[in-house]
């Protein structure tokens, strides 16, 4: 365990599980009548509660994005971009992170329990939509007290909630920053989610979802499907540059185990993976990526889907990204600039692909920085004494 | 703001939709929007300026305007302005073109590469201008593509293209009365308005 934390870090955390008895009704046409999120917070709600960010995860994500849990050496998965000082900076902001429906991290999912049987829900988990959890976003806002959002922000998957998020509830929120995201996957995009299910549910061990019952997980599936996605995650590159065509025993051993470094790496990858993530949940999110498509719902044309946007946009995309690549942020900025909204685009050059989105480069850094000033100088200005007595009260606790 | 800027501002009508292509740290378009409510856009790809411009709340777009304008619409912008870029352009011609498909009007300024001061440097000295103004070598200069006034205008005739206005000022963009008489020898900075 960490014995002091760094300067940057927002230290010590703890989830808290939120639980919500109004029912949701679903794209899929089914409702959840009772359901719970996970969630941390990070930094303090200021008097008139307009200083909350959300932070939307993607698909391996969840609701531990910074600080440490007790006895952890590794940070939540985004903490490189938010703590105090840092580009989402929690001396400023409020920022609530969650784990969304259908997750295996403590929020509703196929690996919790059903209220209605006390078995997990496993494949009978209704199937989840970006614009569904948005909406069971917006319940978990009006019970933090939150009416409109400083900014919602995610990358890739969670990118297209912030998107969906300006679509949905325009009034509520007054920045969207879509980070490496696309406004629908593409046909190949849909084929490399088609083999990551196909390699779970062939997997003896998948048991139709059910394999709770059988004391089993579908290991090998989840496995394989997430070395193929993790490939689409890095740029040829990248991969170049760190693994070249390295081999582990310095020669070619005329046999199947791994002997190169990238196979090694991938499937190191991909078994720790196993064991942290639950299949089911993996099959949910990669449909829910497969089914976004906002514009379906407005002729097909995206521009028209924006048309009642009020928030301010900032998309950024990197140079290697092959599986949401610039052109496809720079689909989502046409539409913006067609439908004459507010809207920034930068291209960050980077070679680690679909990754960089995680990684504090430089650049990215700097942009990130400079627009969260832009939504710093957007907060009303608090009254003195309202910051006077916040000190008082942090002092306290300290 | 210098004086070329101001001239443009005067040109831009309020409300208006505004794409500023190489719009540096984006204060031109800082001034339209706050003075003249337009709803603008500005395209760069400099790192230093792509960042002042978000830090200065101005919409920005990071683009090479050189590989085309394709994804923007036919007549989508009531004007698009390039201050001081055209000719650092591959084929200022095809920019020209472009910025007249996107946009009702356009705004063009340039340096005037047959200022008596460029002339008498090549003529006397037999060498490149470099000068306070143009201070790079012919070697590094982004500078590609000079023309002179009469060249631009001659451009506008082969093209059937419009010209609206256009104004003259030196190089500390301060407009002159004596400039008008022989612009293309006593201009630096020629401001063009432009449309089809």
């Amino acid at each position: 365990m960490l014995k002091k934390f760094p300067d940057d870090s927002i230290g010590l955390v703890a989830p808290q599980a939120i639980e919500f008895t109004e029912p949701l009704s679903l794209a899929c046409g089914r409702t959840l009548n009772q359901y719970t999120l996970m969630v941390e917070t990070y930094g303090e709600l200021n008097t008139d509660k307009s200083n909350a960010i959300l932070i939307c995860h993607a698909l391996s994500g969840h609701h531990h994005a910074a600080g440490y849990y007790e006895g952890d050496s590794k940070p939540g998965w985004w903490d490189s971009a938010i703590g105090p000082g840092k580009a989402i900076d929690t001396d400023k902001f409020f920022v609530v992170s969650l784990n969304n429906l259908g997750g295996c991290h403590g929020s509703s999912g196929p690996n919790q329990t059903d209220p209605q049987t006390g078995k997990p829900y496993g494949p009978d988990f209704p199937l989840m939509t970006v614009k569904d959890w948005v909406i069971s976003q917006a319940r978990l806002a009006d019970h933090l007290g939150i009416v409109q959002w400083a900014a919602v922000i995610g990358g890739s998957l969670g990118g297209m909630q912030a998107m969906q998020w300006a679509i949905t509830y325009p009034g509520r929120l007054r920045h969207c920053m879509v980070i490496a995201a696309a406004p629908k996957l593409s046909a190949q995009n849909i084929a490399f989610n088609e083999v990551a299910r196909q390699a779970i549910s062939k997997d003896p061990n998948f048991y139709d979802g059910r394999y709770y019952d059988h004391n089993v997980v579908p290991k090998t599936g989840l496995m394989l499907a997430r070395m193929v996605g993790h490939i689409t995650y890095l740029s040829d590159d990248g991969m170049r540059e760190k693994f070249g065509r390295e081999m582990s025993a310095g020669k070619l051993m005329f046999d199947f185990n791994p002997q190169f470094e990238v196979e090694s790496y991938l499937q190191y990858q991909g078994e720790r993976f196993s064991t942290i993530f639950d299949a089911n949940t993996y099959l949910l999110m990669t449909k829910a990526l497969d089914y976004f498509d906002p514009a379906s719902e407005f002729n097909h044309d995206l521009a028209q889907a924006l048309e009642h946007v009020t928030a301010k946009f900032m998309l950024i995309a990197f140079t290697t990204d092959w599986r949401f690549s610039p052109e496809r942020s720079r689909e989502i900025l046409d539409a913006l600039v067609e439908a004459g909204k507010e809207v920034s685009y930068t291209e960050v050059d980077s070679p680690q692909g679909h990754d960089a989105f995680l990684i504090p480069i430089p650049r990215y850094m700097e942009i990130f920085n400079a627009y969260m000033s832009r939504i710093a100088a957007d907060l009303p200005i608090e009254q003195h004494g309202d910051i006077e007595t916040r000190e008082k009260e942090s002092s306290h606790a300290r | 703001m210098r004086a070329d800027q101001e001239i443009i501002h005067e040109w831009i009508k309020p409300d208006t939709r505004v794409l500023d292509l190489g719009c540096g740290d984006g204060e031109l378009l800082r001034h339209l929007v706050d003075n003249k409510q337009v709803h603008g856009y500005g395209i760069e790809n400099n790192h230093d300026h792509i960042t002042a411009c978000i830090k200065n709340n101005v919409n920005v777009i990071e683009k090479d305007i050189d590989k085309g304008l394709a994804s923007i619409k036919d007549n989508s912008f009531d004007s698009v302005i390039m201050t001081q870029a055209l000719q650092v352009m591959h084929r200022p011609d095809l920019i020209v073109d472009e910025m007249l498909r996107i946009g009702k009007e356009c705004i063009v300024t340039f340096p005037n590469f047959g200022h008596w001061r460029a002339r008498g440097y090549l003529g006397f000295r037999g060498q490149m201008p470099v000068s306070k103004f143009l201070s790079y070598s012919w070697y590094d200069t982004p500078n590609i593509h000079f023309c002179t006034f009469k060249d631009f205008e001659q451009l506008c005739v082969q093209k059937n293209i419009h010209i609206l206005n256009r104004t003259v000022v030196d190089n500390e963009h301060q407009h002159r009365w004596w400039t008008n008489l022989w612009p293309n020898m006593l201009g630096e900075i020629a401001i063009y308005r432009i449309t089809r």
